[in-house]
């Protein structure tokens, strides 16, 4: 939904993938795909294809009503029983992708909020369990106070108009990060719908606002620090799978990301979730957020499937 | 007389090669070079069975590698390098392959010790990062025994990671920070000489931050304080993942996964790396500044547990 970092000036976004001239891989492995060019090379035509569809699709409510739309039918190309569990998504891009339109940053982050709309409709449909979205970094608070509230008024309208569609098609949202920075009218938004959505269980919507690995790591350490301090467990009882049950993302049966996507090309994590992946599959994107749709997600999921997860061992 | 011809020919080959590799790491370094680069090690086994070889040949064949890797790194002027030579999880695999790793590990080590004044003409310092105490007598002793042996060399540092997995590092950053902590409290209610005095002392101090947890009290029981963050890990054979390494120093770090497997790595790769980390290195410096977090808070603590036995110096 939102960009996790400020813009950089390096003109990366209108490259298109293909074969290094020195017959190594450039990056992350992303497959060449012909198709690619044509959609997404940003051009003002590709854009405007793009954003009447969006329009044709969109209902007056925002909500998409392409629920029993075939183009979300799971492609043949991916296997139902070998999807992720758990997708994390860091939704970089979207300033870029506004400023490559001539547009203000705003518009950038509400093209990415309709992204996570079709990407939180496509998961239902396809059985994925959890998707944790990385909208808003703890290291992103040093951004512009313009910036931020805009942010976080947008953050209020989404919940405001997404939480009956979360309630109603059994979605459960949680919100983890160090909510204490946030307006109060936003920490009282946040809280009522995870409340109201606590008991959902078809699919669980985890969205990363002012969080960061580390921080998660610290409150979890204090979490331990005070039950030790209590005598509630001892010094010698600390290990990894109480540290897990105390990182934020305690909130799910899936913790652990099976599989982290990263838009606008950008190869780093971050400071998102670090203790979470350590096993986890990465795919790198050059797509901006706000375009990353269906056809990038299926590339994302089938390269998913073809990898062999040995967990540091040896597969047999 | 051929194979003179034939060696004086190498000779001269070998040393035009350097040549032009110096030249290229000259050009490199208009650009910035990386303090510290991380390795991945993958692919030696499948690099065996590509080429129809024992397990233990495609690790041999990965250790060739390894030091021509750490050769140009040296050359190029990277200070530290990390190499992730051994996982916990890794364990797991077959009695056998692990006896094979272990094996020639203590051998390459054996080795070193000999070669001395080799490593001393390269200026190179070894460090063993780890839960050490899960592995054998002999390849502690002869860790140990590297360690000082290279201690009082400066030009590079080499940290191999062995029985490391970051759950590890930060389970025991965690276990420390909190006796730290606990520790603190307890001296806090020690001063306070009345009842009153409790609440109040233990007040001050939680004001303080001497009895709260904070970023930098974890940071400073983490192994690999030693050393700087990662600017680019490199994994090869194209997986995608980061396999439980140094998950907490990597979280700006670039990310480069080649499809060459580790035997097969070569030059390019690492020049290819490091033109990438370039792009972006103005960038992530200047968010780095910005941001209030410790990034180069590197000490000389006494390291009093399992998980790093070494003290290390600046």
């Amino acid at each position: 939904m939102l960009s996790s970092r400020v813009n950089i000036a390096i003109p990366n976004t209108l490259l298109q993938a293909k074969p290094s001239p020195f017959r190594y891989e450039t990056g992350f492995r992303r497959p060449f795909s012909p198709r690619r060019l044509q959609v997404r090379a940003g051009s003002a035509s590709g854009v405007a294809f793009k954003e009447e569809e969006e329009q044709r699709r969109l209902s007056s409510d925002g909500v998409s009503v392409a629920g029993d739309s075939p183009e979300y039918d799971i492609p043949e190309t991916l296997r139902r029983e070998l999807m992720p569990k758990h997708v994390a998504v860091i939704m970089d891009g979207n300033v870029r992708w506004a400023r490559q339109r001539g547009m203000p940053s705003g518009a950038g982050h509400e093209a990415g909020v309709r992204s996570l709309r079709q990407l939180v409709e496509v998961c239902c449909r396809w059985g994925i369990k959890v998707l944790t979205v990385f909208a808003f970094s703890y290291d992103n608070w040093i951004r512009p106070q313009v910036e931020i509230e805009f942010l976080m008024s947008l953050f209020e309208r989404v919940i405001k108009s997404e939480i009956e569609i979360f309630k109603r098609e059994g979605i459960r949202v949680s919100v983890i990060g160090d909510s204490s920075k946030l307006p109060e009218s936003l920490q009282k938004l946040v809280h009522d719908a995870e409340e109201s959505t606590k008991e959902n269980s078809k699919f669980q919507l985890i969205v990363a606002v002012s969080y960061s690995g580390k921080y998660d790591v610290v409150q979890a350490c204090k979490s331990i620090a005070q039950k030790a301090k209590e005598g509630v467990i001892g010094l010698e009882d600390i290990d990894e799978s109480m540290i897990e049950q105390e990182l934020e993302t305690n909130c799910t049966e899936y913790p652990y990301p099976d599989l982290l996507i990263r838009t606008s090309g950008e190869l780093r994590v971050s400071n998102f979730l670090l203790w979470q992946l350590a096993y986890t599959e990465f795919f790198f994107v050059q797509t901006l957020w706000p375009d990353f749709g269906i056809e990038d997600f299926t590339e994302a999921l089938t390269s998913f499937q073809q990898r062999q997860r040995r967990y540091g061992g040896r597969k047999s | 007389m051929e194979t003179q011809i034939g060696c004086g020919a190498n000779q001269l080959f070998k040393r035009v090669g350097t040549f032009l590799r110096k030249c290229l790491f000259r050009v490199l370094s208009v650009g910035e070079i990386p303090n510290h680069i991380a390795f991945i090690l993958d692919g030696n086994r499948r690099y065996a069975r590509k080429h129809n070889l024992a397990v233990e040949a495609g690790y041999r064949a990965g250790f060739v590698s390894l030091l021509s890797i750490l050769k140009y790194c040296s050359e190029m002027g990277v200070k530290h390098v990390t190499i992730f030579a051994f996982s916990v999880d890794n364990f797991k695999r077959r009695p056998h392959e692990v006896q094979c790793v272990m094996d020639l590990m203590l051998e390459k080590m054996e080795v070193l010790l000999k070669e001395e004044n080799v490593v001393k003409q390269y200026g190179v310092r070894i460090c063993f990062i780890g839960s050490l105490k899960l592995l054998s007598e002999p390849i502690r002793i002869a860790a140990e025994k590297v360690t000082k042996a290279t201690a009082k060399n400066t030009r590079t540092v080499i940290f191999i990671c062995m029985a490391y997995s970051s759950g590890n590092e930060i389970t025991h950053a965690v276990q420390h920070s909190c006796i730290d902590k606990l520790e603190n409290h307890s001296q806090a209610r020690k001063h306070a000489k009345t009842h009153d005095d409790v609440n109040e002392c233990v007040e001050e101090h939680e004001k303080e931050g001497t009895t709260m947890v904070k970023l930098e009290d974890v940071e400073k029981h983490m192994c690999m304080r030693v050393a700087p963050d990662p600017d680019i890990i490199i994994r090869t054979s194209g997986e995608n993942r980061l396999s439980n390494f140094l998950l907490w120093q990597t979280d700006s770090c670039v990310l480069y996964a080649p499809a060459a497997l580790w035997p097969e790595i070569g030059l390019w790769h690492l020049v290819w790396a490091v033109i990438n980390f370039q792009r972006y290195h103005s960038y992530l410096e200047k968010k780095r500044k910005q941001l209030i977090l410790p990034q180069e808070q590197f000490f000389t603590p006494t390291i009093s547990s399992d998980c790093c036995k070494q003290t290390l110096k600046r």
